[in-house]
């Protein structure tokens, strides 16, 4: 027995660190059984080193070429952006926070409020609006969510702005008509002209059913990118490597608070570096 | 998508039959396909450590051993367990003997607190009391607003002060409310609280600040069905930073497994007491633990 090899135990502690971090069994076992076989052929390594080598392997997991840009630019007309997810996951909000962006930016930004919903939803979009700086487009309760989200880029084109967000009612993907409806959504503003991004946006709390979130949500409105919520609590979102290595959807944004700026880009070292840190309690 | 729990035991025992007790090489590749069907359900990983070690227990047992079937009888060992974790002291509302009974809800943001207000005003209005929702969240854009559309749909009164979106004390309106609802003979005071961040030191000292000022006859935490591994560390967080008294299960007409539901419960050892199941004010449900084991099994 050498003393510079992993034990059993240290193999499931490394394996542990990424359950608990909600990368899911199956993503896990790829993981460690490729880092296992590379440490196999490497020879014997200290547990350092070992921990380099994981966090190797997260980062190609996450994908090393992914584009993480937002793709706000256009031939002519405004960028149109879609912003999708589950009921509850911050949508909302982050829309409020890109508009943030891109108008310290030097773009003016249109918002659609196409939750017409849930309760005080285009209220809640309109104080972001005003918070920001952001022209609004809203309707009644209960008004068509694709006819909010054509007059949200309609206005867009008029007014000239550079881009429309348009904010989408939260809906579980299991929901079938609602998912239908988002489809909808989508074609009716692609009328317009193309959607240049689809953002999913998920809860860095979410467990397994992230992926199946994404699964669904891809399947029916070709989300272009994650953006992951809520990184400033203790969840550390990793199911977005399930997501990336299996639909090849990238995290391109992460959220950090309730506040305006409270968003950054998505970074892989830091992301993987918090990954695998032990809490100190 | 995953195998149910009995697909993957089968394999184990395919030439176990005759056998008089279960080898301890049996019993751990047992006890690896249930850490496996639990993963994925997205129990925490402490929680199913301590879960298997009773199932292991268990399975070293005669009931498993002299089995015709022993898949079977471990599958029902672990529905068993999962239930009586699950389930254990099931109860209803505590109503205070001195009106009004004041509830608070507690939770993550946007994990159902205000939309669950509007589900117990509604119901609790239907069993013949008079509710009364109160705005102490005055932090969320428009969580005002929203609570106010509840109200009205549910015909309940709201007691809103405070514009909020920033605006307005929380703890204050919370304190005040008692006194109005006295006033208004409202029996129920349901305080919907702002989302906040096991790790928020200030956020959640302003929740013990709310509990203090309400003495509330229950705090109700309202967690999200799709939470995974951290449902342990939050669960904690406002257990040990709030003081719960149940807890409430959120979303659970998705297709998340749920398995947070075995987390909460072992951690705060408080009744999971009700399941939100949909986005409208009747989508409500007292929680039934044995649909939730086969849920968390895939069964
Ligand atoms: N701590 C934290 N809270 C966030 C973050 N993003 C959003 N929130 C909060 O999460 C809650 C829900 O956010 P919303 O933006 O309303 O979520 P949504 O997806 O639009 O919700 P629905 O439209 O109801 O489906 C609010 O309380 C937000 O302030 C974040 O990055 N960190
Ligand atoms: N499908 C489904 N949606 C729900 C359920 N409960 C709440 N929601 C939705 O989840 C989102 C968030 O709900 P809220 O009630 O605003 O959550 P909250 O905890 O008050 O959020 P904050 O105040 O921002 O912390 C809204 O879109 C609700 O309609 C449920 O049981 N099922
Ligand atoms: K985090
Ligand atoms: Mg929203
Ligand atoms: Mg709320």
């Amino acid at each position: 027995l050498s003393s510079d090899k992993l034990t059993d135990e240290e193999w499931e502690e490394i394996e542990d660190t990424l359950l608990a971090a909600d990368v899911g069994v199956t993503d896990t076992t790829e993981i460690v059984d490729r880092l296992r076989e590379r440490v196999k052929v490497l020879g014997s390594r200290t547990s350092s080193q070992v921990r380099a080598l994981l966090q190797e392997e997260l980062t190609t997991a996450l994908g090393v070429e992914a584009d993480r840009n937002l793709n706000t630019v256009t031939e002519d007309g405004p960028a149109t952006v879609m912003v999708v997810g589950v009921n509850g996951a911050g949508k909302t909000t982050t829309c409020g926070k890109i508009a943030r962006v891109l108008i310290a930016d030097g773009n003016t930004v249109v918002m659609g409020a196409a939750d017409t919903f849930r309760a005080a939803a285009a209220d809640q979009l309109e104080t972001w609006g005003t918070r920001v700086g952001a022209k609004v487009v809203r309707s009644h309760e209960g008004a068509d969510p694709a006819s909010v989200a054509f007059d949200a880029v309609k206005t867009a084109k008029d007014d000239q702005a550079d881009v429309v967000l348009v904010d989408t009612a939260g809906r579980l993907q299991n929901k079938v008509g609602l998912m239908d409806e988002l489809g909808k959504v989508k074609r009716v503003v692609e009328k317009h002209g193309p959607v240049c991004e689809t953002l999913l946006v998920l809860d860095a709390t979410t467990g397994q059913n992230g992926l199946q979130q994404a699964k669904v949500f891809t399947e029916v409105c070709d989300v272009t990118g994650v953006i992951l919520t809520k990184l400033d609590g203790t969840a550390k979102g990793g199911i977005v490597i399930a997501v990336q290595r299996q639909l090849g959807v990238p995290v391109k944004l992460i959220g950090l608070g309730e506040g305006p700026d409270d968003l950054a880009p998505f970074e892989v070292e830091s992301f993987v570096d918090a990954l695998i840190s032990v809490d100190e309690q | 998508m995953f195998d149910s729990l009995s697909e993957r035991l089968s394999g184990i025992f395919e030439n176990l039959r005759g056998k008089t007790r279960l080898s301890d090489s049996d019993i751990d590749a047992t006890a690896r396909q249930i850490r496996l069907a639990l993963l994925e359900a997205d129990v925490a990983l402490p929680v199913v450590k301590t879960f298997i070690g009773h199932v292991k227990g268990r399975c070293r047992g005669k009931e498993v051993s002299g089995a015709l079937n022993p898949s079977q009888q471990i599958i029902k060992i672990v529905n068993e367990e999962l239930v009586k974790i699950l389930g254990g002291e099931t109860r209803r509302l505590e109503f205070s003997k001195q009106p009004p009974t004041v509830v608070m809800l507690a939770g993550l943001q946007g994990a159902g607190k205000t939309t669950l207000a509007g589900k117990l005003a509604k119901w609790l209005k239907s069993e013949g009391h008079s509710p009364l929702l109160v705005a102490a969240d005055l932090q969320r854009p428009n969580a005002v607003g929203q609570l106010s559309v509840l109200a009205e749909r549910a015909e309940v009164e709201i007691y809103a002060p405070q514009p909020g979106s920033g605006v307005g004390d929380p703890v204050e309106v919370a304190r005040d409310s008692l006194e109005h609802a006295k006033k208004a003979g409202r029996d129920i005071v349901i305080v919907d609280t702002a989302g906040r961040l096991g790790v928020d030191e200030e956020m959640m000292e302003q929740a013990r600040q709310i509990r203090e000022a309400t003495n509330p006859d229950e705090v109700l935490f309202v967690i999200d069905a799709m939470i995974g591994q951290d449902a342990v560390t939050t669960a904690e967080a406002f257990r040990d930073g709030v003081g719960i008294t149940g807890v409430v299960l959120s979303k659970l007409d998705g297709d998340a497994r749920g398995g947070a539901a075995l987390s909460v419960r072992e951690v705060t050892g408080k009744p999971i007491m009700f399941a939100s199941v949909g986005e409208k004010l009747d989508d409500f449900d007292v929680f039934h633990p044995d649909r939730m084991a086969s849920r968390i099994l895939g069964m």
